[in-house]
């Protein structure tokens, strides 16, 4: 029994100098993975104008895009994920018909953060609100604190999830502006599937950006401004 | 002691006895760093990994008793829940069998 305990003893000893060789080297290695790729910026904001006189009623070309690029379903039931939905409106009045897609608006205060008992639920630098689902424990508040009800829950198991696109049972999960898709300058799958270029994704606070200047030159509005969050999503001719 | 399938293997990050003591701090590190901030440093992404040390078999860390991150964590029983969410296949892999 006294020769473990010595053992014990020395083994202890020893491995805490280890431990703090392996430390050392393990700072140095970090900070490496700080530098190279650099973080998302907030000088930038990405954002999308949607023009809805282009958007034509029956096309479900950004949804089937959005469900390829990110691995969902394509069903519409209660419990299957939807990250864009086609909405078609009808002004009862003038008789005025219109189509647009919905997705998560990527506020600026997006209530879905602040109700997040875990912090699971953040924005991003550049704007994009996402679900960190190493932290998100399924309480689905953020649900509720959507007032666009972008936000679906994963009911059931998930196999083979696209690489990029991790996906879990338990999380929550919204649009996430393809940022898989953004960190290597790409566009998002449905602003690229769209055939009439109703969708212009874009950095809203570069100037120069050809979101920018249609920001400035055209009338378009948020949906449900008068909350106050500022949505990245804007949508012409509504 | 568990013979796992390194796939195609290899070494990009660190030596081998460091990466086997050492792994999981670099994976947890990475993905606050990824997700949370969009620093995304191809050489410590977990998908990055996976592209190498998947079976050439398979195509998958995951898939057998002997496969890469499987043949451990069984061998010293801790439970791993990342492939819960992520994929445990190879990329090129996955874009093969899902393109059109």
């Amino acid at each position: 029994m006294n020769g473990i305990d010595i053992q014990r003893r020395g083994f202890l000893k020893t491995s805490l100098g280890v431990a703090a060789v392996a430390i050392a080297p393990g700072i140095l290695l970090f900070d490496l993975a700080h530098g190279k790729p650099e973080a998302a910026s907030s000088k930038v904001r990405w954002g999308m104008l949607i023009d809805t006189a282009q958007c034509k009623t029956g096309c479900n070309d950004c949804v089937t895009a959005c469900n390829k690029e990110n691995g969902l379903s394509g069903g519409t039931g209660a419990t299957d994920s939807q990250w864009i939905r086609k909405i078609e409106l009808k002004d009862t009045g003038s008789g005025r018909e219109l189509s647009l897609p919905m997705m998560c608006q990527h506020c600026e205060h997006p209530p879905c953060v602040d109700v997040c008992p875990t912090t699971a639920s953040f924005k991003r630098a550049d704007g994009i609100v996402l679900v960190d689902k190493h932290r998100c424990i399924g309480c689905r508040y953020c649900m509720m604190a959507c007032p666009y009800k972008a936000r679906s829950f994963v009911h059931e198991p998930l196999h083979d999830q696209n690489p990029d696109v991790p996906r879990g049972k338990g999380t929550v999960e919204s649009c996430t502006l393809c940022v898989h898709r953004v960190d290597q300058g790409m566009q998002p799958a449905c602003a690229e599937a769209c055939p009439n270029k109703a969708i212009l994704f874009g950095d809203l606070n570069d100037p120069e950006s050809e979101i920018a200047k249609k920001v400035r030159s055209v009338a378009s509005v948020q949906v449900r401004a008068d909350l106050r969050l500022n949505p990245g999503i804007r949508y012409q001719g509504l | 002691m568990p013979k796992p399938d390194i796939g195609k293997g290899g070494q990009c990050v660190e030596d081998t006895q460091w990466m086997r003591k050492n792994h999981m701090h670099l994976l947890k590190h990475q993905r606050d760093e990824v997700i949370r901030k969009g620093a995304r440093d191809e050489k410590l992404s977990l998908k990055n990994c996976i592209e190498c040390h998947a079976s050439t078999r398979d195509d998958s860390v995951i898939a057998r008793d002997d496969s890469f991150c499987v043949a451990c964590h069984r061998y010293e029983a801790v439970k791993i829940d990342c492939f819960e969410c992520h994929s445990g296949k190879r990329k090129s892999a996955w874009l093969q069998r899902n393109t059109k």
